[in-house]
């Protein structure tokens, strides 16, 4: 083939690929390949020495540890598979929870700092360095330090009607029926997926063919509502109450989870802030010059004009820490709640598996990884199809 | 006044949009909506409720000198625990008497970082400068050839932390360099490597590495080889700093116009020589604040060696108050301990701050 004709087909492709110098890239790749080989053998070897099988097998075996908590119904004599699934479910559930509290948090104060009311602004700018200059495993040694100072529950805080704060954790009201909290969550889901399906339908049709912004969040919110109180589903509310020394009734967030949770919001709120001032400021001044020349009120030219725009600086940056946040919550092991990270350490020093059960850490958080970039990235497209690219 | 066509009697009005004041501006912003008024009067309430129970604490009920039973009757920080323990938290289990050694490898550290910072020492020279450093750091910490020999397991505190984050940062400048090239290369093979060296250990969690370096490592030597064990931290430290670096040097390299490539080749420079003489100069001095940045969030990152059981500022100062004899200060071992990392760290981000400007001159 004469050199600059087309090419195509996948033979060319991996010859596009691969590029010239095979002979170098052959001895790079033997070197790495060979170097892999020797550390897995040895690997091999020694535990063989230490009488340990190497594969997944142990997964079956019983754990034999407690898990303080979990999300499933786990107990001491149920697999290591199940185990490490607590512990996957525990990191995923702190990870969701924090994202969300730390974006609106986050977005909350970005929004203050730019504020024209220089103390406010001055707070937020404080707290952002204090954050941003300390370690993150401080602020959460500081956090565990502070949930386990609470008082007793004889004298447990009680800042809102029906939230109690104690050394036990946080008392929260919570449904009679366990049920009702999942569905609960699933209506809310439901509600979220028509909310954005119906806005997105009237983007896509223009205004005048689709219902109102008011019908669309009267079928969100009514649809799944109904469809919940249809479904005979006990939805009383329950309040802790003081009985004895502890709390019945309502649920406990416990102190470890609490700590863990404020400590990864209040750092991740912090740079979130940050993202968000950086993604407002990068709108050019002429973009605000330009629309309060066709008129536009300061709110609309905010929603019309530099959000838009700001979003496609905040949403990458936004994904980088919502992956960091996800990363950080492995610090849990530090503070004594079991994520992934505590039960594989366990699980390794019970089983000898290092090798297996480093693997499968490794695996779950870039598999977690790559959902949450996935998810984000899709979310970034549909922001950088509108307008111009 | 001759013609006046192009002159007017009229005296001219004022530009239209000269902006106010600064103090009228302040003034606005806090006090000039009902909004702004009742922010800036929450602000303050929030500020009332938060400063003078802290200020008392910190440092009107304070205790400064004394011994612990004082500590305990009195309402505010006991920084005479902090005295107590100074050296305990600075130096950790390194010996008593020779703990000057320590002092000075400290001193070299930050003489080094700091130098480095000062564009004049941007230079091929500083190299020679951080290898006769670093050397003379080991040296003074591992005892060297005259004096006994203090093993790693007593290195602790201060020295650990500086060493981990600095030693960190040096030892992956090769790699992340090697990476960040192998990337950008036209051979796939390499590129892939890179890629997925790079993407992995960007995708998990630096204690998951540290675990892998405690746990794995010593099983992948040879039958009855050991190492030790802030080495594998060590180890576990540059090989994930390097992919990050690696990242930011590739964002430098992409900075890079393509003419300046071009000029290289049509000197008659090789790949090496074009990368070494025209392209890296460029790509790194365009990265540096970002690497100010790495640097800052890497030294935050070396307190998580406390769960594989080292001893660096961070666990020192978490320790000490667990001495039976001043017990529970807490509160004051960590204040102190932040306050260290605040210090460095707003040093440090203002440096890069004044770098960024500096730079874009």
């Amino acid at each position: 083939m004469p050199p600059g004709a087309l090419r195509s087909g996948p033979v060319a492709a991996v010859t596009l690929w691969w590029g010239g110098r095979s002979g170098l890239q052959a001895a790079i790749l033997a070197l790495v390949l060979l170097g892999g080989f020797l550390l897995g053998s040895n690997t091999l070897a020694n535990m063989e020495r230490f009488g340990i099988t190497p594969g997944f097998a142990f997964l079956a075996r019983p754990a034999g540890f407690e898990i303080g908590e979990a999300l499933l119904d786990y107990r001491p004599q149920d697999s290591y598979a199940l185990a490490l699934l607590v512990g996957l479910l525990n990191t995923v559930k702190v990870a969701v929870a924090g994202c969300l509290i730390a974006t609106i948090l986050g977005v909350l104060l970005g929004v203050a700092r730019l504020s024209g009311n220089a103390l406010l602004s001055g707070l937020v700018q404080g707290y952002v360095e204090l954050v941003r200059s300390t370690p993150l495993l401080l602020q959460l040694f500081f956090w565990s330090a502070t949930f386990q100072a609470l008082p007793t529950p004889r004298q447990a805080l009680n800042p809102l009607p029906g939230i109690f704060l104690c050394n036990r954790g946080i008392q929260l009201p919570a449904f009679v029926d366990g049920r009702a909290g999942g569905w609960m969550l699933a209506a809310i889901a439901l509600a979220l997926a028509l909310a954005l399906a119906g806005t997105a339908l009237r983007r896509r049709l223009g205004r005048r063919d689709v219902p109102s912004v008011a019908m669309i969040a009267a079928a969100a919110c009514g649809l799944p509502a109904a469809l919940l109180l249809s479904s005979g589903v006990p939805l009383q509310v329950e309040l802790p109450e003081l009985s004895g020394f502890n709390f019945s009734g309502g649920t406990t967030v416990s102190p470890e989870f609490s700590a863990l949770l404020v400590g990864l919001v209040v750092n991740a709120a912090a740079m979130i802030a940050e993202i968000v001032r950086s993604g407002i400021q990068a709108v050019p001044a002429g973009q605000w010059e330009a629309a309060r020349a066709l008129g536009l009120p300061r709110r609309r030219i905010m929603r019309l004009v530099v959000l838009p725009q700001a979003m496609r600086v905040i949403v990458p940056l936004l994904t980088s820490s919502y992956l960091n946040l996800t990363k950080n919550s492995s610090l849990a092991v530090a503070i004594g709640f079991p994520d992934l990270v505590s039960v594989i350490n366990t699980s390794a020093n019970q089983t000898g598996q290092v090798l297996e059960t480093m693997a499968i850490m490794m695996g779950a958080y870039l598999t977690v990884n790559l959902a949450v970039s996935a998810a984000m990235n899709l979310y970034n497209r549909q922001l950088a199809v509108r307008g111009w690219r | 006044m001759t013609d006046g066509v192009l002159q007017s009697t009229q005296p001219l009005p004022p530009p239209l949009n000269r902006p106010p004041p600064r103090w009228q501006r302040l003034w606005a912003g806090l006090f000039g909506t009902p909004l702004n008024a009742t922010v800036t009067l929450g602000c303050l309430a929030l500020l009332g409720w938060a400063v003078p129970p802290l200020l008392r604490w910190t440092l009107l009920d304070a205790v400064w000198v004394g011994p612990a039973d004082r500590c305990v009757d009195a309402a505010g920080a006991c920084w005479a625990f902090i005295g107590e323990k100074l050296r305990y938290i600075l130096f950790g289990f390194y010996d008593q008497d020779r703990q000057w050694r320590p002092a000075a490898a400290d001193a070299i550290l930050l003489a080094l970082a700091g130098v480095s910072g000062m564009p004049l020492f941007w230079r091929r020279a500083t190299l020679g400068l951080w290898i006769f450093g670093l050397a003379a750091t080991l040296v003074l910490l591992t005892g060297g050839p005259a004096g006994p020999a203090v093993p790693t397991e007593r290195w602790s505190g201060l020295p650990v932390s500086l060493l981990l984050a600095i030693v960190g940062l040096v030892g992956a400048f090769p790699l992340a360099v090697l990476l960040a090239l192998a990337r950008r290369s036209g051979m796939g093979g390499v590129r892939t490597l890179a890629v997925l060296f790079i993407e992995v250990t960007r995708g998990v969690p630096l204690i998951a590495v540290l675990y892998v370096a405690t746990l794995l490592l010593p099983l992948m030597l040879p039958a009855g080889g050991a190492i030790d064990k802030l080495l594998r931290a060590q180890i576990a430290i540059i090989l994930f700093v390097s992919a990050y670096l690696a990242e930011i040097i590739r964002a430098g390299l992409q900075s890079i116009p393509a003419g300046q490539y071009e000029a290289a080749q049509a000197l008659g420079l090789g790949y090496w020589q074009s990368m070494r003489l025209v392209i890296l100069p460029q790509a790194l001095r365009t990265v540096i604040p970002s690497i100010v940045n790495l640097a800052i969030g890497l030294f935050q990152d070396t307190t998580l060696i406390i769960v594989i059981g080292l001893f660096d500022l961070l666990n020192t100062a978490r320790t000490a108050a667990k001495d039976p004899a001043w017990f529970g200060f807490y509160d004051e071992a960590f204040g102190f301990a932040a306050l260290v990392y605040l210090t460095v760290c707003v040093v440090a981000s203002r440096y890069s701050l004044w770098l960024e400007r500096r730079l874009r001159r």
